[in-house]
């Protein structure tokens, strides 16, 4: 193995003088005293290379030995990821507290999944079966699924199965199978391999257009800015928006086989909640504890800053392994400017050329890459599986036209943008319902949302020209409107996150409640003064939050529904022509569902 | 006996070079000139060119002075003899106390196991409302106050540390004035909270780089205590100061400025301080207080902007009284469903007719006739602050409660409040109405 000797120390990076061949992304160990961290090469002239440790750098002197693995920066992938919790490099931080207790010292790294545990395997292939990379030998339960044990993706070529295990109890490292290359070389697989974070697993056969919704349960989105399965999407805002917040529920509730929560760069007690939280409470679609299906990796702010960059490759790349078992996998990543800065930080150490807000002239497109590593795939056995992946961004000073908010906007689909007003004013989830864009198809008919947005729309134009001119100044038509489209916001797009009822809301629900919001918007009151028109409004707006706060389809639900309906149809005189169109196909939509 | 090196290379602001071996990074070294003795920290190595930060800067060192490495890195007295007393940023004695030397302990040690930690479920009462009620303080949280020069920060600051049920105060002064030392030291003593505070104060005065040191001193020992059980409050004024350090080294050594002239790694730097606030499971607690002005007023400048996005929150202190808006406790959520089953609805409710009266304000200042509605919002809007915001108002959590639905009721009709029914079924003083 090549070794080399340091040369220089500048924060978290390291220059060492080689003796041998290295790599480009290559793991090494620089000793200090009976320790040694781990380290990435990121740059190579002639015999030097610069390195970027994952650990403090404190202590480290000039001469210092550095021993090369000739391992690129790697994860461990097979059964146990499940429910685990690692920082960026993979390391158990449970685990690591049982041996370390409070604090994370530097220099120890254990085993990513656990090597006592027994799995029950059962065979998928016999002897003599012809397979190729990512092809399923066995299956071993892993909570609700059935974990496949895979050929390595690296294993090129056919492959021809020369021994197989029988069913039974194996530990990660037993060997399962034994087979044979085109050449006659013979391989022992066992259920765990090492992937390179930094390299897309593509062993499928075709990517398919994300077209099928990933269900949030937030209203807002699903209904006017959905995000798909496959799909990408980015939520900035400034801080205090509620970005984490907007996460933490969607980790909870989206519609997904597995989550993975990758904590960058961010607040450690955040994760906290998570962690302690998930194992109590049950995933209403299995009856299992939401931990069974999320992996949390989590490199907070004060952790080191090279191990937050290699953060967000671990966790997609567990997720893309995941997909090869035909599973739909988030991605959810706050925040995704922290691994930005960690690119920064590490790009003016080397001194690189810096672009814009010293930010590396690299900066878009490995933004761009790490995006397109989401997406639904058709594999080899004909299942589909998909990443979706969801960033926030923190832009500097909230302001969108910086760097990585730009880079992102480039390459999602859909953009949830975070505003200070909206959060200062306590509307939550504070998205911004005008300037949010989708690319992707939701759960209510794409016509009628736009209808509702337009009179958001033109009830802000409404209420920016009373502004000026003055409520007198204003018809009685165009405060109606107003009001209208204030009512949309506060009863629909605004959703209480921390209400037991009104912070999870099935789209059943939300196509249901969503026509008879339809039906106040289409219809003319007849109401003789603003005033008049205000306090009906509030009184409708009253009911529609109690009803909000019901349980589907209880007694109060429907009797609330009841009401509503007798409300509007008191005041009715008439409806809008185009909208009422709508509402129509929208309930028959409905009653066919 | 470790080695001494008497050919300084470079001078260049406070960091100078020298040429030498077997010298580690963060290690510290005594400099030697005419003027006394200052102690110095490695922070760059290449081949054998060290950099080090003189921490009493350049000024005066010539290139003939000593340069003798200690061996360890910046360390610290830890012991129960720190209390009642006042140091300086590198830990000497500025009060006429014994220097202390016993059991030192390195200061910024390896943050704490993420999966160590627990959600934070003690409410910090201040009897303050605009803290209590809209954005309530938690143990363990970090929470700046965002202001301005003029602003009464260090009284606020003092005033909470002196209220809340804390085991002790660490106070880190970054850049302080004189007179704010004076200030907190006469406030904390006539409190008599002087024995269980432990004081670390770089001043205005004192040099620069020794005010790089003053976070991560009171940490490091505020993390002891609290490992051996102790509440500790620690308040850090002003961070924008330790900000503004570490620019002007990072000018000088060259580095690539992001955003006005900071250095590209502000954001960790910062975030490696204040997520040391912690409560330790079977043990004490850091709970971090930081006062954080803002260049120009404006929350986007580069130390306000990352601070907000490494904090628990943030307090706007503005014309003397904590602003509603853009104030913000994120941990509130975790302690404020325990205090009364009204609080939450109260205060989101109380906070958005609040936004309703600015616009009303603005309406009419810019000379619109008022709606009945609008006339409501005015008075509630004066109400509110009059009542909630002012400073000078000391009442408890359920008193505030209270109060807040006294005003909505002055003001209101129940179904103009936009709270749900069955609260104000409950809660609503002219219960006929709700009816
Ligand atoms: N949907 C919501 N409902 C109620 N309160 C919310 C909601 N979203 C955010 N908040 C409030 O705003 C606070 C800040 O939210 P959050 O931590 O998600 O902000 P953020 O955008 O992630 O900020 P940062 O960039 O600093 O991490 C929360 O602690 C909570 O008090
Ligand atoms: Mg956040």
């Amino acid at each position: 193995m090549t070794k080399g000797k340091v040369i220089g120390v500048n924060g978290n990076m390291i220059s060492v003088r080689v003796d041998g061949e290295v790599a480009l992304n290559e793991v090494g160990y620089v000793a200090l005293g009976d320790k040694k961290l781990k380290s990435e090469v990121i740059r190579i002239q002639g015999d030097r290379a610069e390195m970027q440790v994952f650990e403090m750098t404190g202590g480290i002197g000039i001469n210092e030995e550095v021993e090369f693995s000739g391992e690129l920066l790697a994860v461990s992938v097979g059964p146990g990821l499940l429910g685990k919790v690692y920082d960026g490099l993979q390391n158990p931080l449970p685990e690591l507290a049982e041996r370390l207790g409070f604090f994370l010292d530097r220099g120890v790294y254990l085993e990513a999944l656990e090597s006592e545990q027994k799995w029950k395997f059962t065979p998928k292939v016999a002897v003599g079966d012809s397979v190729r990379q990512g092809d399923t030998v066995g299956t071993v339960p892993e909570g609700i699924f059935d974990h496949r044990v895979m050929v390595p993706f690296n294993f090129l070529g056919e492959y021809t199965v020369d021994w197989v295990a029988d069913e039974g109890e194996y530990t990660v490292h037993e060997k399962v199978a034994t087979v044979t290359d085109a050449k006659g070389g013979k391989h022992d697989l066992t259920m765990v391999f090492e992937w390179p974070v930094k390299r897309p697993i593509k062993v499928y056969s075709e990517r398919l257009r994300p077209e099928e919704q990933m269900v949030t349960k937030v209203r807002l989105i699903d209904t006017f800015i959905p995000v798909a399965l496959g799909g990408t999407y980015c939520i900035p805002g400034p801080f205090g928006a509620g970005k984490t917040v907007l996460q933490q529920i969607t980790s909870r509730n989206a519609e997904v086989d597995i989550v993975i929560v990758a904590a960058c760069g961010e607040r450690a007690g955040e994760v906290v909640e998570t962690l302690r939280e998930f194992p109590e409470l049950t995933d209403p679609r299995t009856g299992r504890t939401l931990m069974e299906r999320t992996v949390i990796i989590c490199n907070t702010s004060s952790m080191p800053v090279a191990a937050r960059e290699a953060s967000v490759y671990t966790a997609v790349t567990i997720a893309e392994y995941y997909r090869q078992m035909g599973l739909n996998v988030l991605l959810l990543a706050d925040s995704t400017s922290r691994w930005a800065q960690a690119m920064r930080e590490m790009s003016g150490r080397l001194e690189e050329i810096p672009g814009e807000e010293a930010f590396p002239a690299y900066l878009e497109s490995v933004i761009a890459a790490f995006y397109e590593r989401a997406g639904r795939v058709r594999l080899h056995d004909g299942n589909i599986g998909s990443v979706t992946i969801g960033g926030t961004v923190s832009p500097a000073g909230g302001n969108f036209e910086e760097p990585v908010t730009q880079a992102t906007l480039k390459v999602v689909g859909a953009f949830h943008g975070l505003s200070r007003e909206r959060s200062d004013a306590r509307k939550y989830p504070a998205i911004d319902p005008l300037d949010s864009w989708s690319k992707y198809e939701g759960s209510v008919d794409y016509d009628a949302t736009e209808y509702a947005r337009d009179i958001v729309f033109r009830g802000n134009e409404v209420d920016q020209m009373m502004k000026v001119v003055g409520e007198e100044g204003t018809s009685l038509e165009d405060y109606v409107l107003y009001l209208k489209g204030e009512f949309v916001d506060s009863v629909y797009m605004q959703q209480n996150a921390f209400d037991e009822i009104d912070r999870s809301v099935s789209v059943e629900r939300q196509r249901h409640i969503f026509a008879i919001l339809m039906k106040i918007l289409v219809t003319k009151f007849s109401v003789e003064s603003k005033e008049e028109a205000r306090h009906y409004f509030n009184e409708l707006r009253q009911k529609f939050l109690d009803y909000n706060g019901t349980e589907w389809m209880s007694d109060d639900f429907k009797s609330l529904e009841n009401e509503l309906e007798q409300q509007i149809s008191e005041r009715a005189s008439g409806a809008d022509e185009h909208g009422e169109k709508l509402l129509k196909s929208l309930t028959t939509e409905h009653s066919n569902a | 006996m470790r080695k001494v090196y008497s050919k300084i290379q470079a001078i260049s602001g406070n960091v100078i070079t020298v040429t030498a071996s077997g010298v580690r990074y963060g290690e510290l070294a005594v400099v030697s000139s005419r003027h006394g003795e200052s102690l110095a920290e490695v922070i760059r190595l290449s081949e054998e060119q060290v950099a080090l930060q003189v921490f009493t800067g350049g000024r005066g060192i010539s290139t003939g002075d000593e340069v003798r490495f200690l061996g360890h890195p910046m360390q610290i007295s830890f012991s129960d003899n720190l209390l009642g007393r006042i140091f300086d940023g590198s830990g000497r004695p500025r009060d006429n106390g014994p220097a202390l030397e016993e059991n030192m302990i390195e200061i910024g040690g390896p943050s704490v196991n993420p999966s160590k930690r627990i959600i934070p479920r003690n409410m910090i009462r201040t009897n303050i409302p605009m803290i209590d009620l809209f954005n309530t303080l938690v143990e363990s949280q970090k929470l700046p106050i965002f202001s301005v020069s003029g602003e009464p920060y260090n009284q606020l600051l003092a005033r909470i540390a002196m209220q809340a049920e804390v085991d002790m105060i660490i106070l880190g002064g970054i850049g302080l004035k004189y007179d704010d030392y004076l200030f907190f030291r006469d406030a904390l003593e006539e409190g008599g909270a002087m024995s269980r505070t432990i004081f670390f104060v770089h001043t205005a005065s004192d040099p620069i780089v020794e005010s790089l040191l003053v976070p991560d001193v009171s940490l490091a020992v505020a993390e002891r205590f609290a490992l051996k059980g102790k509440k500790v409050l620690v308040l850090l004024t002003d961070m924008t100061n330790f900000a503004d350090s570490m620019k002007e080294i990072a000018i000088t050594m060259e580095q690539v400025p992001s955003n006005r002239g900071y250095p590209g790694d502000l954001y960790s730097q910062l975030a490696a301080r204040y997520e040391k606030a912690v409560d330790f499971e079977g043990a004490g607690s850091i709970t971090t207080l930081a006062a954080t002005t803002m260049p120009g007023d404006d929350v986007t400048h580069p130390v306000p902007d990352n601070t907000g996005y490494i904090t628990e929150g943030q307090y706007y202190l503005r014309g003397g009284r904590i602003e509603p808006f853009g104030s913000l406790s994120r941990l509130k959520q975790l302690v404020n469903d325990k205090t009364r089953p009204d609080h939450r609805a109260l205060m989101d409710g109380m906070i958005k007719l609040y936004a309703a009266y600015k616009e009303s304000l603005e309406k009419k200042s810019m000379g619109f006739r008022m709606a009945d509605w609008d006339n409501k919002l005015l008075k509630y809007g004066e109400m509110f602050e009059e009542q909630m915001m002012d400073l000078s108002v000391n009442i408890t959590l359920e008193e505030a409660l209270e109060r807040g639905w006294e005003i909505l009721a002055d003001c209101f009709e129940a179904s103009e409040t936009g709270l749900r029914t069955e609260l104000l079924k409950q809660y609503w003083p002219r219960q006929e109405e709700t009816a």
